[in-house]
């Protein structure tokens, strides 16, 4: 098992910190992982991206150049590397975020209405976990359990109160795959 | 301690710490600013000196104080930055005094991007700055050998009184990756340092650290010195990593970064029954020149992978010595080489070859 995720949006939607997490709960779960973010001048404007390796063996390259798998948080991500995807891979976008639809047949084009649902949770800063609950479930390559894991490592002491609505926003974009409540191409 | 989830950045300082370096100077530069600012936090937490510099020129010449006393001490910076503190690291060459300087790579010249690079090379192999001198130099490819290295590169400086340079690239010190740190490192305690100018307490003779010599005779005799000490870094601290080369019909030589995206392309290239190795220089100075000779022997090519116009080629070509073909393959401006880039030069060998 290999995922080679690219996650893209605008610098301060916590793109960074969705790689992070998601690498640290690889790490938890004893695979090889590695997160490299894009630190040059595209995170001015254009896009922010980070991308994480989540390995059985270990990692050669950290850099990506065919991503198994896209979290997109804008069109200008979308529309950089949604070309670069692997046949067969998933494209996951913000659709509160993103207004364009995917043309290619051979991915899985997964929109979530990840803005909303976190709205609805009364914290619109968990899109982004909203997002990676559906990003593990549909992979499979990290359990529940660790990605909360790592949420709680990360928040920390003073954070703690946060644990509860960041679970309901993985458990609703869990939700999302499994009754899947998404257009797929 | 278990497996922590670190920046290679921040990997070097807490190694550095680990090593037993409590004195830090430095000036922040892009993509390596995260050490020097972990530096600022950390060193005070464990007894340490931390004191950023009003320029790259006083951090070197501050490391050579702090290294007459007898400290182990280290500096870093990225590649402008880098070339500041040449004309320090040739003071500190020639007054034979021990010190780590880190440069985190970025595309140049001149001040160029600040995107992985290595196209300091040359720089950082062949002396760098003024007279006849050579550091060691380590290149570490991930960041669980940045903590082995870092640790080597004060255990050589301090045996053979000389500065050290650990090199890297934006890459290595911008990624994340899980390492563990070894509680026993070791941190410098063994090393006699008699020369360092503690004072004498009235107690014999004062002692001087200079690299100044007016006298030809003495200052040749000090060249001869350090050129026996450098053959015996040669003899002694050679590393090299080689992987699959027995029986490779090609071999990639590639170091640091631009080594574990070759790995990955050979990995490719041997599903489809090509039969390629990797040599990666840990110690680009002293070169593996013996095991590459030695392999020139047996393989139809070898190519070279870098992320320069062409540098660590040219010590591959004069290993070689004509004895089997040798290509090159490289990117710059701070781009960094593709899997399936250096497989098609892996294809292309193969072609070359047969045709």
């Amino acid at each position: 098992m290999k995922q080679e995720l690219i996650i893209a949006g605008f610098g301060g939607q916590g793109v960074m910190s969705m790689g992070q997490l998601l690498a640290y709960a690889g790490m938890k779960e004893g695979k090889h992982v590695s997160w490299l973010p894009s630190y040059g001048p595209e995170q001015r404007g254009g896009t922010a991206n980070v991308s994480v390796v989540i390995s059985d063996k270990e990692v050669g390259s950290p850099v990506i150049d065919k991503p198994t798998s896209v979290i997109a948080l804008n069109n200008p991500s979308f529309e950089k590397f949604e070309p670069m995807l692997i046949e067969g891979g998933d494209l996951f976008t913000n659709s509160n975020l993103v207004d364009i639809s995917s043309k290619r047949e051979d991915i899985y084009f997964l929109p979530v209405p990840a803005t909303e649902i976190a709205k609805n949770l009364k914290m619109e800063r968990v899109a982004g976990m909203v997002l990676l609950g559906a990003f593990i479930t549909k992979t499979k390559v990290l359990s529940k359990d660790s990605l909360l894991e790592a949420l709680i490592n990360v928040l920390g002491e003073k954070k703690k109160h946060l644990i509860g609505v960041n679970e309901e926003a993985i458990l609703a974009g869990e939700n999302l795959i499994e009754k899947k409540l998404f257009l797929t191409k | 301690m278990g497996k922590v989830l670190m920046k290679g950045n921040e990997v070097i300082g807490e190694a550095a710490i680990h090593a037993g370096c409590y004195y830090f100077f430095g000036y922040p530069i892009t993509p390596q600013s995260e050490l020097v600012a972990y530096m600022a936090k950390r060193l005070p937490e464990v007894g340490g000196l931390f004191l950023q510099s009003e320029s790259e020129v006083s951090a070197i010449n501050m490391v050579y104080g702090a290294a007459s006393a007898g400290k182990r001490v280290m500096t870093s910076s990225s590649s402008p930055g880098f070339s500041l503190k040449q004309e320090g690291i040739s003071y500190l060459a020639g007054a034979e005094l021990p010190a780590v300087i880190v440069n985190v790579a970025r595309g140049g010249p001149g001040l160029g991007n600040i995107q992985p690079s290595q196209s300091d090379y040359f720089q950082v192999t062949k002396g760098g700055g003024h007279g006849d001198y050579h550091t060691p130099v380590l290149a570490p490819a991930n960041l669980q050998e940045i903590i082995e290295l870092t640790s080597d590169a004060f255990r050589i400086a301090d045996q053979y009184r000389t500065p050290v340079i650990l090199l890297g690239d934006g890459m290595l010190g911008q990624m994340m990756e899980p390492v563990e740190f070894n509680e026993k490192t070791e941190t410098g305690d063994n090393f006699m340092k008699d020369w360092a100018t503690t004072g004498t307490e009235g107690d014999g003779l004062p002692k001087v650290i200079t690299s100044l010599d007016l006298n030809d005779v003495k200052l040749e005799q000090r060249n001869h010195r350090l050129q026996a000490k450098y053959r015996k870094i040669e003899n002694n601290e050679t590393k090299v990593e080689v992987k699959n080369v027995e029986e490779a019909d090609y071999v990639i030589v590639a170091y640091g970064t631009v080594a574990r995206i070759a790995h990955s392309a050979i990995e490719k290239a041997r599903q489809d029954g090509i039969k390629v190795g990797l040599i990666r220089p840990i110690s680009l100075w002293p070169f593996p020149k013996k095991i590459i000779s030695d392999t020139s022997k047996n393989v139809k090519a070898i190519l070279t992978v870098e992320m320069s116009a062409g540098q660590m080629v040219e010590d591959v070509r004069l290993a070689v010595e004509g004895k089997s073909p040798v290509s090159f393959y490289g990117r710059t401006g701070g781009i960094i080489p593709t899997v399936d880039e250096i497989y098609r030069e892996i294809l292309k060998l193969g072609k070359g070859v047969t045709s």
